[in-house]
């Protein structure tokens, strides 16, 4: 009796331990949420695009990557095409290098394939100021010349600072510009959520 | 993590992090060379000035290269074009071309510790590109770079540094670095070449050449400097490339699968046979390209750390 217990207790404790890391976060979108969001974002541009001639994908370290790998599965499954995939770092075109103290760490630009009169959808987990998608887009032109460049990002949480617009949004979310919204993936060891994170 | 240095002087008091890190970011950069456009926007309005108070081709094009891929606009400044011969000081030097506003000084200078005196004098960041005896850091950063592209780990590698060792920053910046990173460093070539006391630094040294190569994973041939040979190191040029020089024969004491380095310019028949350069062990000119990369990670880094 007295194990059952301890071992109930010992299972309450962890639940705790659990929902006390999250206590600082507002969930807005769980696994379920962002399935079904990735879902109808790769039928989005499989009809936007009427089908996958030309189309590639270029996923922005590091979020975007993960999410453009899951969105080229979801496309492989209705289409049965496997479309190119790319990943970019921008780091390197970033606009605030010279206001930074420290250099941010580097990591590789891989995309594998010519761009050349590509259909290229570049893909992020969030988009706010737009200033990393100005970025990506400096990056991919240096790298060839795209047919065309769309943008699909799992969460649009507005307060842009460029004139950039999304060609396919997962969610659409209202927040203060002080608000951090934080995209967890299964990639990087967590269980898929997108928080906003509260100071 | 990132650089907090200002400056890249020496390889000596650098932690293995550093030292990792900038192999990694010179890594990221081998990506951008590769590309049809070699060319970044990230140190766009940034000045680099080349001060180059010795020769040299190799170094200075390299970060001539490395900076204007990196879009930073570069000035090179030779003494013998300037007031240096009209007897203005390094610092002063160094000074007025702060006043132009450069942001990184790369530094060729024939005295060791030319460019720790300098990065002490101004603010702009300094880059040790080869001071007197004393190192030659970037070159060592890619030797460690080129080691790592082929595939060899540093924990427990053998590499063989053969020739004036007394003479050579290339072999000081590599023998610290490598020990760092948990290598074996063997010094292989005639006691006159040998530094007294080397043996501190936690490196083995050889007299015989087929002794010292046996079994290594690096050959790290040196330049002979025959501009020295009038200091009596050695009897004649043909009597050190019988007991010094890299030969096809030679090179098979070493490990099956090593790698045949040499910082250039070589001297064909003296400390490497033209066969040993042109063979495919031979890494020669990967270090040549490597050595583009590496500085481009070293200037990103560099100029972070305002």
């Amino acid at each position: 009796m007295s194990t059952v217990r301890l071992a109930l207790r010992t299972i309450l404790s962890m639940k705790q331990s659990v929902k006390k890391q999250r206590v600082n976060e507002k969930l807005v979108m769980d696994t379920g949420d962002i399935a079904r969001a990735l879902t109808r974002i790769a039928h989005e541009i499989l009809e936007h695009n009427k089908g996958v001639t030309n189309l590639a994908l270029v996923g922005i370290r590091t979020g975007g990557v993960h999410l453009a790998h899951r969105l080229v599965k979801r496309i492989q499954n209705i289409e049965g095409v496997s479309v190119p995939i790319g990943e970019l770092d921008i780091t390197l075109y970033r606009d605030d290098l010279a206001l930074r103290k420290n250099q941010p760490v580097l990591r590789k630009t891989s995309v594998l394939f010519d761009l050349t009169d590509k259909i290229v959808v570049l893909i992020d987990d969030v988009l706010f100021t737009g200033r990393t998608i100005r970025a990506a887009m400096d990056s991919l032109i240096d790298l060839g010349r795209p047919g065309e460049i769309q943008l699909a990002v799992l969460v649009d949480r507005g307060h842009r600072q460029l004139p950039i617009k999304a060609t396919y949004i997962g969610k659409n979310l209202p927040t203060s510009r002080e608000e951090k919204v934080q995209v967890l993936l299964e990639e990087n060891g967590e269980e898929d959520r997108v928080v906003i994170a509260k100071p | 993590m990132s650089l907090k240095r200002k400056d890249l002087l020496s390889l000596a008091p650098l932690s293995v992090d550093e030292i990792k890190l900038m192999l990694d970011t010179a890594d990221s950069f081998k990506e951008v060379t590769g590309r049809e456009i070699k060319k970044v926007p990230t140190l766009r309005g940034k000045t680099v000035v080349n001060l180059f108070f010795e020769p040299s081709t190799r170094t200075r094009t390299s970060f001539e290269l490395a900076a204007k891929r990196l879009s930073a606009d570069v000035i090179n400044f030779s003494p013998s074009s300037s007031s240096v011969v009209k007897g203005e000081t390094l610092l002063d030097t160094a000074r007025n071309i702060e006043a132009m506003q450069a942001d990184v000084i790369v530094l060729r200078h024939s005295s060791a510790g030319a460019a720790d005196t300098l990065a002490r004098g101004v603010k702009s960041s300094v880059i040790n590109a080869g001071d007197g005896w004393h190192e030659h850091p970037t070159q060592a950063l890619l030797d460690l770079y080129t080691i790592r592209e082929r595939g060899l780990g540093f924990e427990g590698l053998r590499v063989a540094i053969v020739g004036d060792v007394s003479h050579s920053r290339v072999a000081r910046s590599n023998i610290y670095a490598l020990t760092k990173l948990g290598a074996e460093v063997r010094l292989v070539g005639p006691p006159t070449m040998m530094p007294w006391g080397i043996e501190k630094l936690g490196v083995t040294v050889y007299s015989n050449m087929d002794e010292g190569l046996r079994g290594v994973n690096v050959i790290m041939m040196l330049r002979l400097q025959l501009e020295r040979q009038g200091r009596a190191l050695f009897p004649t040029i043909r009597e050190y490339a019988r007991l010094y020089g890299l030969t096809a024969e030679r090179v098979k004491l070493a490990d099956s699968g090593a790698i045949v380095m040499h910082p250039g310019p070589i001297n064909r028949g003296v400390e490497i046979a033209p066969d040993v350069a042109d063979s495919l062990s031979s890494v020669i000119l990967d270090q040549v390209a490597n050595g583009v990369a590496v500085r481009m990670g070293i200037l990103y880094l560099i100029s972070g750390a305002g």
